[in-house]
């Protein structure tokens, strides 16, 4: 996984609530078996006129000029501000590995779906909850100033604006440390393999036609 | 001892250890694995050089990308057959359990768990898709995880988890005639919203709930997900024990006997806190339509077409305005006035058996309208496809104008060749009415299967008699 410690990057708006698995990642793209190659097509439906499949050529489609990443700056963001429940639907993890492909680093929104979160801290994007006031003031910078840049520490928990005094976030010890080491959390676990298999073995006494 | 609820119980019972900071490293029982999100984990194992911690703890199938009609030829499509090809090579090459396309047992993954018996009361149970708290509804802790979850479980048989909160929504009172737990599910919905649960485990309560058959509590947990919770639940009773019994990976014998003792605990205790409490009158509740593009945008058959003008809060505003106009709809359209173009009935929400009688029974005697090119009937598995055919509905399906189906997904989510074209309407008794879910471009509308029956028939929404 890829290390979050500092990043510095452009802000682009997604001025909506609900933004979901679905829209960042249509199920025709699902059929792979690997986990890159994602990105170009982030918002399918939304950035391109016309149809897209994992058969298509995206140099061939039409991009929609109206959808917020075709335009410049926002096409080169790496941070993404969005409103309630971001990622909600589809536990596909292929969300998160898309927004990444894109060049995504953090998403910022007053709240997000369990899952999605959950998968975002798993690839090394940062998830950052914050108050709708916030938010309200980064939509607003970016829209008055496109090109609008903030900086995220994830070591002091701080992010830092033109114009704004810097805010605090919110992010578990555990998660954070794995996110700045960018650490396996599996081998992590298997250092307590012996705790696992103990219980087991306490448990199917207890339960044993869970082990049958 | 102070009292718990049930989601505290199923919680403490898995919990192998805890860090300072809450995270608790949490045991799962049951893995369920399909072939979209595992194909990734599969290949991580391998690159690690890791082998499954218990491979009797998986139960495989290919759902989400398997053809609905004639399968003796395979997949045509050769990016979905490379997926399922590999869904069936990582089984053999880690020996785990699979129920392969043409295995009678195939199906949805939510519909084949429970009916194998493979789902039990105060399991832990993951799978890579979001509908997993489908199983909840056995008194068991149920939720989706993302692929590397997946490969996590598969790896070491734990994941690294928060404890949720506890919300309890209570169903109170019994319902009218015609309402089923589609309605319920989508009306707890419309009330508490689709960001309503989350951070929370659902326990789903209350008379109306207990009424429920099985079929009809997986279907509310089913949902859960839709309103933000990762996991609903129900617990476990008579219902619950008499459905799981004599199911083919069920315990037997003296282990049935302990088993059973040891389920009576699964229920929240008198007394127990949740940190919410929602309370729902079920004699209100009525059949169920949504209009927009997020499962709380609900009302009921005869209602209108909701107006955003009316709505105080701008950004959900907004929303419903973005919504209206993807669906092609007016603010103040009577529901019943909407015309479908197609209708689908089947999906992890409602493909079981108890759904395709409701179905049936509207159907019986009846034509398709004319305006309605496309009505599909999709059996949750290839066992309760064999019932219902069994019970003749096949028959009263086809002579009313519907096609039958192979098992699988379908159109819920339209990996497959079963999917809308742009600007078409469908009423549906899936679970998501997101922009393009069902195919780019298409309008969805979440209700019941009694009411997609109603409105293949009528060529509109309409009550049912």
């Amino acid at each position: 996984m890829q290390a979050f410690t500092q990043h510095t990057g452009i802000v682009a708006p997604m001025d909506r609530a609900n933004v979901d698995t679905d829209a960042i990642i249509p199920k025709q793209f699902l059929k792979s078996i690997k986990r890159t190659g994602f990105g170009p097509n982030a918002f399918d439906d939304w950035r391109y006129l016309d149809k897209g499949g994992p058969d298509i050529d995206n140099a061939t489609r039409r991009p929609n000029p109206d959808f917020v990443l075709n335009q410049p700056p926002f096409d080169k963001a790496t941070i993404l501000v969005a409103r309630e429940n971001f990622g909600c639907g589809s536990s596909r993890e292929h969300a998160v590995w898309a927004l990444e492909d894109f060049g995504f680093r953090a998403v910022l929104a007053p709240s997000f779906a369990d899952i999605f979160f959950n998968n975002s801290f798993k690839n090394g994007l940062l998830p950052i909850v914050l108050d709708a006031e916030i938010i309200y003031a980064i939509f607003k910078a970016v829209t008055q100033k496109p090109g609008f840049e903030i900086t995220i520490d994830l070591q002091s928990q701080t992010i830092t604006m033109e114009g704004h005094t810097p805010v605090k976030f919110e992010v578990d010890a555990f998660r954070k440390h794995c996110l700045l080491h960018g650490l396996d959390d599996i081998a992590l676990t298997l250092q307590h393999a012996d705790e696992i298999s103990a219980y087991e073995k306490k448990r199917s006494q207890q339960a044993p036609w869970l082990f049958s | 001892m102070s009292a718990k609820t049930l989601y505290d119980k199923l919680w403490d019972a898995h919990v192998v250890r805890s860090e300072d900071d809450g995270t608790a490293l949490l045991y799962i029982d049951r893995h369920l694995v399909h072939e979209v999100t595992s194909p990734q984990a599969f290949e991580g194992l391998r690159i690690a050089g890791r082998k499954p911690w218990r491979a009797d703890s998986v139960m495989a199938v290919p759902d989400h990308n398997v053809p609905t009609t004639d399968r003796s030829a395979g997949i045509e499509d050769p990016v979905a057959r490379l997926q399922v090809q590999t869904l069936d090579n990582n089984c053999q090459e880690f020996g785990l359990n699979e129920f392969v396309m043409s295995d009678i047992r195939q199906g949805i993954v939510h519909v084949i768990g429970p009916e194998q018996g493979a789902t039990l009361p105060g399991m832990t149970v993951v799978c890579g898709d979001s509908h997993t708290s489908t199983h909840g509804a056995f008194g068991a802790l149920a939720f989706g995880i993302g692929t590397s979850e997946v490969e996590h479980v598969l790896a070491t048989q734990c994941l690294l988890q928060n404890k949720s909160k506890n919300m309890l929504v209570s169903v109170d009172g019994k319902a009218a005639d015609g309402v089923t737990a589609k309605d319920i599910v989508l009306a707890v919905i419309g009330k508490i919203g689709t960001a309503g649960g989350t951070g929370y485990a659902i326990e789903f309560g209350g008379e109306a709930i207990h009424a429920l058959s099985m079929e009809g509590r997986m279907t509310v947990c089913n949902m859960a997900i839709e309103a933000g919770a990762r996991a609903g639940m129900v617990a476990a009773d008579a219902t619950t024990i008499d459905y799981v019994k004599g199911r083919p990976y069920a315990p037997k014998a003296e282990l049935w006997d302990q088993a059973v003792a040891e389920w009576q605990d699964l229920h929240s205790d008198s007394g127990a806190k949740f940190d919410k409490e929602i309370h729902l009158d079920a004699a209100a509740i009525r059949p169920q339509v949504t209009w927009g593009t997020s499962p709380e945008m609900v009302v009921a058959i005869d209602d209108v077409v909701p107006d955003p003008d009316q709505e105080s809060d701008s950004v959900k505003a907004e929303g419903m305005r973005k919504a209206l106009a993807y669906m092609d709809l007016k603010a103040g359209t009577p529901i019943k006035d909407i015309a479908v173009d197609k209708v689908f009935i089947g999906s992890c929400t409602n493909s079981r058996i108890e759904d395709l009688r409701a179905a049936a029974k509207v159907a019986a005697g009846k034509q398709v309208a004319a305006n309605v090119k496309l009505e599909m009937v999709v059996p949750g598995s290839g066992l309760v496809k064999q019932q219902a055919e069994k019970e003749g509905l096949d028959k009263v399906f086809l002579a009313a104008g519907f096609e039958w189906r192979e098992p699988g997904c379908s159109m819920c989510l339209a990996m497959n060749a079963d999917r809308l074209e742009p600007g078409e309407r469908c009423a549906s008794t899936s679970n998501r009415n997101f922009e393009g879910r069902q195919g780019a471009g298409g309008r969805t509308h979440l209700v019941s299967p009694a009411l997609a029956a109603a409105a293949a028939i009528a060529g509109h929404f309409a009550d049912i008699d």
